[in-house]
């Protein structure tokens, strides 16, 4: 039967339903009240795993990427979703981490944000989800900037519900960074349509290839590439647009932070790289130079994350200016740009977004297991008062130190073992890989063993009985993240094999 | 690429919607950038747009042709202007509207709490606020 569905093409529908199926449960919400609305979104997320995981296991039988028409217009008068290995494998892990973040943070967002306004909450996640869908599925540039902008808005909301002044503030820097961030990109894509004629990306490809080698329009190609990938970049928080991050995720409520660094971000980075592959070409993008712009600033933060990171008053704030530096991870990876790299950088993005949203949940509990103190003289024993916030802590940070067993090990592996392949640049980038980890274990651990010292007071200790749910959805995070910290070798396949699907196509 | 000034003057002026449209988007981003009045970068957003969407709109415009909608029962569509960039700034305005409306939300909360619209004293102001 399975056999049957798939020979039938019926799941070449899947991507398309799931993001219908979001846009009806955003609506459907409105009329919900809080506790039926966030049920909504669980068998939401629950659909669109199932939707997306049938999507990557097809493609992974088939071993091809195919291409929907929208209402079957085709090329190049209609809009395409496109899906190979990477595009349902990431879908579905932001599924997975949106799912655990809102069911680990559900008890803040029930006291953070009022209870007429909670039912919204779980709309802008619905929302936030979508347009994470059509960022990883669009085969349209306009429409990846709409989807874009779509997730400007939600992840603004998901900010600003926190009725207070400082995620008001936060808010506000957040959308002015991203607007500058979508002008460039509007502008790069309108630079780009002027040129070429074409909105679809194999179309695109195809123009941007002609004209590269004709030699015409080389300066509008190089300032439209200029202006897409820094629109991203930005958005993204790259080196040195990284200022609003600590703000934003500090004051948001765990669960939208959790959404913000692991997920959001994340979706950025995923389009920049289609968009870099399937739009622009690899070899036009590397004969731009603009590479090793991205390689420069990643490395940058990666230094100046982690020292801002230790610098950090509060652990929110470390946690922030920590995914500083982990973004200039990913742009040095996507910098580097060998296969190999690249490789790294999709380890790195996993990594990142599994255990991101295990430190802002767990460092949120032990906040509160402290009485609200953010700053570390009250977090001062907090890993006894609540042990499983306490151990998700540690976990998170071993995972980013990229302590084996743990995912982040996996991708600090192959960046380093992809700098070989990078003669002229491999000393920066072990040299830069070695200084951040250390940053890393200072920050992190200094963080852990004040969370673990102190005595044991038993009376103020909160059980895993009275949080239930962040338990499960912490620990299942963490137990994916030692899955494939323990057997990486299948995500290599599938990040390998997607990657030369995006160079096929 | 251009032999003279006089050359660049002429190739400016040929295509003068391009460095209106750039000018515009310069002006707009500057003010969303370092304006530290949040109502002006609400109109500096929209200025970034409005220029945008200028350089989109003229893409598409076919001089002699008519607007994309049909009248008088021509269908030849040698007698309109390519309507896809027409669609795209459609698309982007209200994109655009949307985006606004959700900053000036944000304006209003701000001032509601802060009572001032400058970015600097609002940071002050939240600054005094971690402090006590």
């Amino acid at each position: 039967m399975l056999r049957d569905l798939f020979a039938s093409g019926f799941i070449h529908n899947f991507p398309l339903f799931a993001i219908i199926l979001c846009l009806l449960c955003a609506v459907v919400s409105f009329v919900l009240q809080a506790r039926g609305a966030r049920r909504i979104t669980y068998m939401l997320l629950s659909a669109c795993m199932a939707l997306n995981g049938s999507v990557l296991l097809h493609n992974l039988i088939t071993g091809a990427s195919f291409t929907y028409s929208m209402g079957h217009f085709p090329a190049p008068w209609g809009n395409e979703i496109a899906a190979g290995l990477l595009e349902p494998f990431f879908a579905l892990l932001f599924g997975v981490v949106m799912l655990c973040s809102i069911t680990a943070g559900k008890n803040r967002i029930a006291t953070d944000v009022r209870l007429d306004k909670q039912h919204f909450y779980y709309i802008l996640v619905d929302l936030a989800q979508v347009a994470m869908f059509a960022l990883c599925y669009t085969n349209d540039i306009f429409t990846g900037y709409v989807f874009i902008e779509i997730c400007t808005l939600a992840s603004c909301g998901l900010l600003m519900i926190r009725d207070a002044g400082k995620p008001l503030v936060a808010a506000t820097r957040y959308m002015i960074f991203n607007l500058i961030g979508s002008g460039m990109f509007l502008m790069g894509i309108t630079m780009l349509y002027g040129v070429t004629g074409h909105l679809l990306f194999p179309q695109l490809q195809q123009a941007v290839a002609a004209s590269w080698s004709s030699g015409a329009y080389h300066g509008v190609m190089i300032v439209s590439i200029g202006l897409t990938v820094s629109g991203l970049a930005i958005k993204s928080g790259l080196f040195p647009f990284h200022f609003w991050m600590p703000d934003t995720y500090g004051t948001a409520t765990p669960a939208s932070s959790g959404i913000l660094s692991g997920v959001i971000s994340k979706g950025y980075i995923f389009l920049l790289i289609k968009i870099i592959y399937r739009v622009y070409g690899h070899s036009v993008f590397m004969e731009t130079g603009m590479q090793n712009i991205l390689f420069l600033f990643g490395i940058a933060g990666m230094i100046v994350g982690s020292i801002s990171a230790i610098r950090a008053g509060t652990i929110t704030k470390m946690t922030a200016f920590s995914s500083a530096a982990q973004i200039g991870y990913i742009f040095m990876g996507i910098g580097m740009g060998t296969k190999e790299a690249m490789v790294a950088v999709f380890f790195h993005i996993c990594a990142h977004a599994i255990t991101k949203p295990v430190l802002f949940l767990s460092g949120g509990a032990l906040i509160d297991a402290s009485g609200g103190g953010r700053d570390f003289t009250s977090l001062r024993g907090a890993a006894h008062r609540n042990p499983a916030a306490g151990l998700a802590f540690l976990c998170g940070s071993l995972s980013m130190i990229g302590f084996p067993i743990f995912t982040g090990f996996i991708s600090k592996l192959y960046f380093a073992l992809s700098a070989f392949a990078f003669p002229h640049k491999s000393m920066v980038v072990l040299l830069t890989l070695a200084v951040s980890t250390i940053l890393n274990v200072i920050y992190f651990m200094y963080v852990s063993v004040i969370l673990y010292t102190g005595r044991p007071d038993p009376e103020r200790r909160i059980g895993i009985g009275r949080q239930k749910a962040f338990f499960a959805a912490v620990f299942l995070l963490i137990l994916v993240n030692v899955a494939i910290g323990l057997h990486s070798q299948p995500l290599t396949f599938l990040f390998e094999s997607g990657l030369q699907l995006f160079l096929q196509s | 690429m251009f032999t003279s000034l006089t050359d660049l003057w002429a190739h400016m002026a040929e295509n003068y919607i391009v460095v209106v449209s750039i000018i515009l988007f310069g002006v707009g981003f500057t003010t969303l950038l370092f304006s530290r009045n949040l109502l002006k970068k609400v109109v500096g957003l929209n200025i970034m747009d409005t220029g945008v969407y200028l350089l989109l709109v003229s893409m598409g415009f076919i001089d002699g042709r008519h607007a994309p909608i049909i009248a008088d029962g021509i269908t030849d569509a040698a007698n309109y202007i390519n309507p896809i960039p027409s669609g795209l700034v459609l698309t982007g305005i209200v994109v655009s509207v949307s985006v606004t409306a959700i900053m000036l939300s944000l304006v209003v909360r701000l001032y509601e709490k802060y009572h001032s619209l400058n970015l600097d004293v609002i940071y002050e102001l939240r600054n005094k606020e971690d402090h006590t």
